[in-house]
C-alpha cells in the first residue's frame, strides 16, 4: 500500500469559495492509501512548499497529490518541491480543483463533491505512478542560419558574437538578400548598400561564420539540440580557394542570360557574381547558359583565369552536420502582378513592379542609375504609383496589407523629384498605412515637400495612347474620374511568401499558414519560436516586413538560439510512450500517427518452437517523443502506453470518480 | 440628408435580393475605375455602396446610377472585397421599382392559358417586379 500526503490549496478564496475545505479534507482521508492531509491558503508559496517537504520527510510521504490550480501553472513547482524533499518527483500528481472546478461552479453544494471526486481519482492514479527519469539530450553547440539576406547575416551576427560557431546556407551565390537590391532605405534615405556591404563583410570574415552560398538544405533529422542536417552545394565549377576574384572571367565570357538580380532588367554573363558587392566574390558558371556546358566549345573562362581557378569537373556536393538549433530567414519575394489584366504589366516596357523601379536609381542597375523609360530611354515627366497590386485582395490576390509598400513607394517618389526635379509622382492608394518611428513624417514630406499628389482610389484600367500610357482611375474623395497620361507606371506588387517555403517547412519540420508564411508559436508572446523546439523564425519569411522589424526580430531569434547553445544539457521529455514487444502485432498504425515521427518498425528475434521467427513490432525513439498520447490511444490491442499515463492510470482515475460515488 | 445605417428597409430588402453585404465593401473605388458607364451616372458605383452603407434611401431612390448601369460585370470582376456590384445595382432597381410600382399583377390575375403560354422567365421577373 502506498503511503500517500494531500495537500488542499485554498488559492485565498479561488478554491475556498466555492470547495468547503473541511468536508474535502475529511473525505480524503478516506481514499485508498492516503496516511496524511493537510492545508494551506497557497501551497505555490514558499511556506505552502515547505508544508509540504516537512510532511513527506516526517510521515515517510511515498506518493503525494496536491489538490490545486491546473498543472500547466504549478505542476513544475510542486514536483520540484516534492524532489528537494527526496521523492521522485513523477510521484506527484495534481487534482485541478481550479480551473476544473471551483472557478466553473457558483456555489459550495456542487463545487465540494467534484473536487472530492477528482482528488480521488488523482489519489487512485497516483499509486500506480512510478518513479521515472527525464532523459538528458547533448545540445551540439552550433547553429544553422537558412537564409543569408539581412535578417539571416544579422541572426548569424549575433550567435557568433555570443561565441557560438554559426554556418549560413544561402541558396544564391552571394548573400545580401533583397536588401541589397534596394536602392536607399525608409526613413533616413540611407543608401542600402552603404549600410548593408559593411554587415556582409563582416559575417564573412567572423571567426565563428561560415558562409556557404549557391547552396540549399537537403534534409533535417533529429531534434532539439541535435538537429542532423544534409546541406546541398551546388557546383560553382569555380574553385574558391583559387579564386582571386578578379573578375576577367566573367568580362571575357561571351554567354549572356538574364540577370536574376536585375529582375530580368539587364543581362549577366553565363559566369557570374549576382551584383558588384557580393559576398563571396566568387562567381558561378550557370549550367544552362554555358556554351562549353551546352555545346562543348568556349573554355575562354578557363583560358583567361590568371589562378586557374575554373574546374568544369566540380561536383554537387552534400555537406553533413549536427547543429543544436536553427534559424530560418529565407525571407519573401513580390508577387507576378500580370494576372491583373487591367494593369498590362509584361505588356509595356514601362510597366515595372517597385522592385524593379528600385533597380532604375541604382548606378549600378540596368540603366546606370538614370531613371529612363526603358522604351525609349527618355527621363519620365508623369510617373503612376499603384498601391495594393495583388494586397489587401481576397478575390484575385492576398487578404493581407503588405505593409511595407506605402513607406517604399513615398521613398521612391521623393528620389524620384530628387533626380529628376520636373517629375511629378502620382500615387493612388485605398489607405495609407505609415505607423512606424519617422514614417507618418516620411510620408507626409513626400506629399508636402515633394509635391507628390496623393489619390484616393484605384486604376481601372491603363492603356497606350502614343508616347504615353493613359491610367484611368478614379479620386474616391472627390467622386471624381481620373485621366492621367503617364510615362510611366509603378506597382505595388504584394509581398509574398517564396515559392518553396511549404516544402521547406516540410522538410525542417516547421508549418506554414494559409498564405505559405512561416508560423510563430504565438502570435504575441512567441514571434520568433516555431512549434518545434529550437528552430526559430526571422524577417520576412514570417510576414512582410521592413528592414527595422526584421533586424529586430533576427536578434531576437539570435538570442533564443544562444539561450539554447549556452544549455550545457537538454532535459527531454519523461512521460514517453513505451511499446510492450511481447503485445504488439505490428500494425504499425502507431507510426502514421505520430506528430513527430517518433516510432518506426523494428525487426526482432522470438524463439518460437524449435527456432526462432522474426517479426516485425513499433519501436519510440525516446528523445524524438514529445508525449502527445495519439500512438497510445490509436493502438488496437493496448500495447503502447505512455508512461506516466498509462492505460491502468487512467482507467483507475475514471473508476475513482465513477464508482465511489 | 439624414444618414443612418440602422435598420434601413432598402438595404435589408437589397442584401436578401442580392445576397451582398455592403459592410463588406471598404471603398477602395475599383469598381468605378473599373466601370464602363460612369460618364453617364450621377453617382459612381463605389458612392452606391457607401449610400448604402450610410442607409441614405432617399438619394439611392432618386439616383439615375443603378439604371444606367448596364449589368456588365466588370466591378465584380474586378472587387478586390469579391463584392458583387452589379448585383447590388439589380438589388436596388428591384427594391425601387417594388416600392415605387407596388402591387401591379401576380399569378391570380393572369388566365390558365396566359400561364402556360407565357415564357417563365418573364413570369418570374415580372413577378418580382411587381408583386410584393
Ligand atoms: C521595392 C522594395 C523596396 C523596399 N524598401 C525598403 C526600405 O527602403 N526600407 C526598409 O526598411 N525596407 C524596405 N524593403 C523591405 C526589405 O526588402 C525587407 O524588409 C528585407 O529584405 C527582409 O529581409 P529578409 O532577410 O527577411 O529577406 P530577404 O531579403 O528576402 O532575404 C532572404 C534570403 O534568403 C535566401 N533564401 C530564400 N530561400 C532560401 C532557401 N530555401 N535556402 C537558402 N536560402 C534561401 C534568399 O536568396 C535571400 O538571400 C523594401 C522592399 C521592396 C520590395
Ligand atoms: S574565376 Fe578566375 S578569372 Fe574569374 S574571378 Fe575568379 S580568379 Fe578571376
Ligand atoms: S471595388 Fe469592391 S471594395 Fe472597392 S469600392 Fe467597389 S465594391 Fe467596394
Amino acid at each position: 500500500m502506498p503511503r500517500t500526503g494531500v495537500f488542499l490549496c485554498h488559492c485565498g478564496s479561488n478554491i475556498a469559495g466555492t470547495v468547503n475545505i473541511d468536508q474535502t479534507i475529511e473525505a480524503s482521508r478516506n481514499f485508498p492509501g492516503v496516511v496524511h492531509v493537510d492545508e494551506y491558503r497557497y501551497l505555490c508559496s514558499e511556506m505552502g512548499q515547505d508544508i509540504i517537504k516537512k510532511a513527506i520527510e516526517d510521515n515517510n510521504l511515498d506518493r503525494v497529490v496536491v489538490g490545486t490550480c491546473s498543472p500547466r501553472m504549478h505542476e513544475n513547482t510542486f514536483r520540484k518541491a516534492a524532489a528537494e524533499a527526496g521523492l521522485n518527483p513523477y510521484l506527484l500528481e495534481v487534482a485541478n480543483i481550479r480551473e476544473h472546478c471551483s472557478w466553473v461552479h457558483k456555489d459550495m453544494e456542487e463545487g465540494t463533491p467534484k473536487a472530492i471526486a477528482l482528488l480521488r481519482a488523482a489519489a487512485a492514479k497516483v499509486a500506480l505512478n512510478e518513479a521515472l527519469e527525464a532523459p538528458k539530450l547533448e545540445v551540439e553547440k552550433r547553429a544553422l542560419v537558412i537564409g543569408g539576406g539581412i535578417a539571416g547575416i544579422q541572426a548569424a551576427l549575433d550567435i557568433a558574437e555570443a561565441g557560438y560557431p554559426v554556418d549560413i546556407v544561402e541558396r544564391e551565390p552571394s548573400i545580401g538578400g533583397r536588401m541589397a537590391q534596394l536602392e536607399k532605405t525608409f526613413p533616413t534615405l540611407d543608401c542600402s548598400a552603404c549600410i548593408l556591404t559593411p554587415k556582409m563583410v563582416e559575417a564573412a570574415q567572423h571567426p565563428n561564420i561560415n558562409l556557404i552560398t549557391y547552396a540549399e538544405v537537403e534534409e533535417v533529422n533529429g531534434f532539439v539540440g541535435q538537429f542532423d542536417v544534409k546541406i546541398k552545394q551546388k557546383a560553382r565549377y569555380v574553385d574558391p580557394v583559387k579564386c582571386t576574384g578578379c573578375g576577367i572571367c566573367w568580362e571575357k565570357c561571351p554567354a549572356k542570360a538574364p540577370s536574376e538580380f536585375e529582375m530580368g532588367l539587364a543581362k549577366r554573363k553565363s559566369i557570374y557574381v549576382p551584383f558588384a558587392q557580393a559576398v563571396p566574390m566568387v562567381p558561378v558558371i550557370d549550367k544552362e547558359t554555358c556554351l562549353y556546358f551546352r555545346k562543348g566549345r568556349c573554355q575562354i573562362c578557363e583560358k583567361e583565369c590568371p589562378p586557374q581557378a575554373i574546374d568544369y569537373e566540380q561536383q554537387d556536393e552534400i555537406i553533413e552536420r549536427r547543429y543544436g538549433a536553427i534559424v530560418v530567414a529565407t525571407g519573401f519575394d513580390q508577387m507576378d502582378p500580370s494576372i491583373y489584366g487591367e494593369y498590362g504589366y509584361g505588356q509595356h516596357p514601362d510597366i515595372l513592379t517597385g522592385l524593379e523601379f528600385e533597380r532604375l536609381f541604382n548606378a549600378s542597375g540596368p540603366t546606370g542609375g538614370k531613371v529612363v523609360r526603358l522604351s525609349d530611354g527618355k527621363p519620365p515627366k508623369k510617373v503612376v504609383f499603384i498601391q495594393c497590386v495583388g494586397s489587401r485582395d481576397k478575390a484575385r490576390g492576398m487578404n493581407y496589407c503588405s505593409k511595407i509598400c506605402c513607406m517604399f513607394t513615398a521613398k521612391q517618389a521623393i528620389l524620384l523629384k530628387e533626380k529628376l526635379p520636373d517629375a511629378k509622382s502620382y500615387v493612388f492608394y485605398i489607405d495609407v498605412r505609415t505607423a512606424g518611428k519617422g514614417y507618418e513624417e516620411f510620408q507626409r514630406r513626400a506629399a508636402e515637400e515633394y509635391d507628390v499628389a496623393y489619390l484616393r482610389g484605384q486604376v481601372g484600367k491603363i492603356f497606350p495612347e502614343g508616347d504615353h500610357l493613359v491610367v484611368h482611375g478614379v479620386d474616391s474623395l472627390s467622386g471624381k474620374v481620373v485621366d492621367i497620361k503617364a510615362d510611366m507606371v509603378v506597382l505595388s506588387a504584394a509581398s509574398i511568401a517564396r515559392a518553396d517555403a511549404p516544402e521547406l517547412g516540410r522538410k525542417i519540420g516547421i508549418n506554414t499558414d494559409s498564405y505559405n508564411f512561416f508560423n510563430e508559436a504565438h502570435p504575441k508572446l512567441k514571434p520568433v519560436e516555431t512549434h518545434t523546439a529550437g528552430i526559430f523564425i526571422a524577417g520576412a519569411c514570417q510576414t512582410p516586413k521592413d528592414i527595422p522589424d526584421t533586424v529586430a526580430q533576427a536578434s531576437a531569434a539570435a538570442v533564443k538560439a544562444v539561450g539554447l547553445l549556452s544549455k550545457e544539457m537538454l532535459q527531454g521529455e519523461a512521460c514517453t510512450a513505451e511499446v510492450d514487444e511481447a503485445e504488439c502485432s505490428g500494425c504499425l498504425h502507431c507510426v502514421a500517427v505520430c506528430p513527430y515521427t517518433a516510432i518506426d518498425a523494428k525487426e526482432i528475434e522470438e524463439r518460437y518452437g524449435d527456432g526462432t521467427l522474426k517479426r516485425t513490432v513499433a519501436e519510440v525513439n525516446p528523445a524524438l517523443c514529445q508525449g502527445c498520447g495519439s500512438c497510445s490511444a490509436i493502438c488496437r490491442s493496448g500495447s503502447i502506453n505512455q508512461k506516466g499515463f498509462s492505460n491502468e492510470q487512467i482507467l483507475a482515475e475514471v473508476d475513482a470518480i465513477c464508482l465511489q460515488r | 440628408m439624414t444618414a443612418s445605417n440602422e435598420g434601413s428597409r432598402l438595404i435589408d430588402e437589397m442584401k436578401a435580393q442580392s445576397g451582398q453585404d455592403p459592410a463588406d465593401c471598404y471603398q477602395c473605388a475599383k469598381c468605378s475605375a473599373a466601370c464602363p458607364v460612369t460618364a453617364a451616372m450621377d453617382l459612381l458605383p463605389h458612392q452606391v455602396i457607401r449610400y448604402l452603407q450610410m442607409g441614405l434611401e432617399e438619394e439611392l431612390s432618386n439616383s439615375k446610377t443603378p439604371w444606367i448601369c448596364a449589368s456588365c460585370f466588370t466591378c465584380a470582376a474586378r472587387c478586390p472585397r469579391d463584392l458583387d456590384l452589379a448585383r447590388m445595382m439589380e438589388g436596388v432597381r428591384l427594391t425601387v421599382l417594388r416600392k415605387r410600382e407596388g402591387n401591379k399583377f401576380g399569378p391570380a390575375d393572369l388566365t390558365p392559358e396566359q400561364l402556360e403560354k407565357l415564357p417563365q422567365q418573364a413570369l418570374v421577373s415580372g413577378f418580382r417586379k411587381y408583386n410584393k
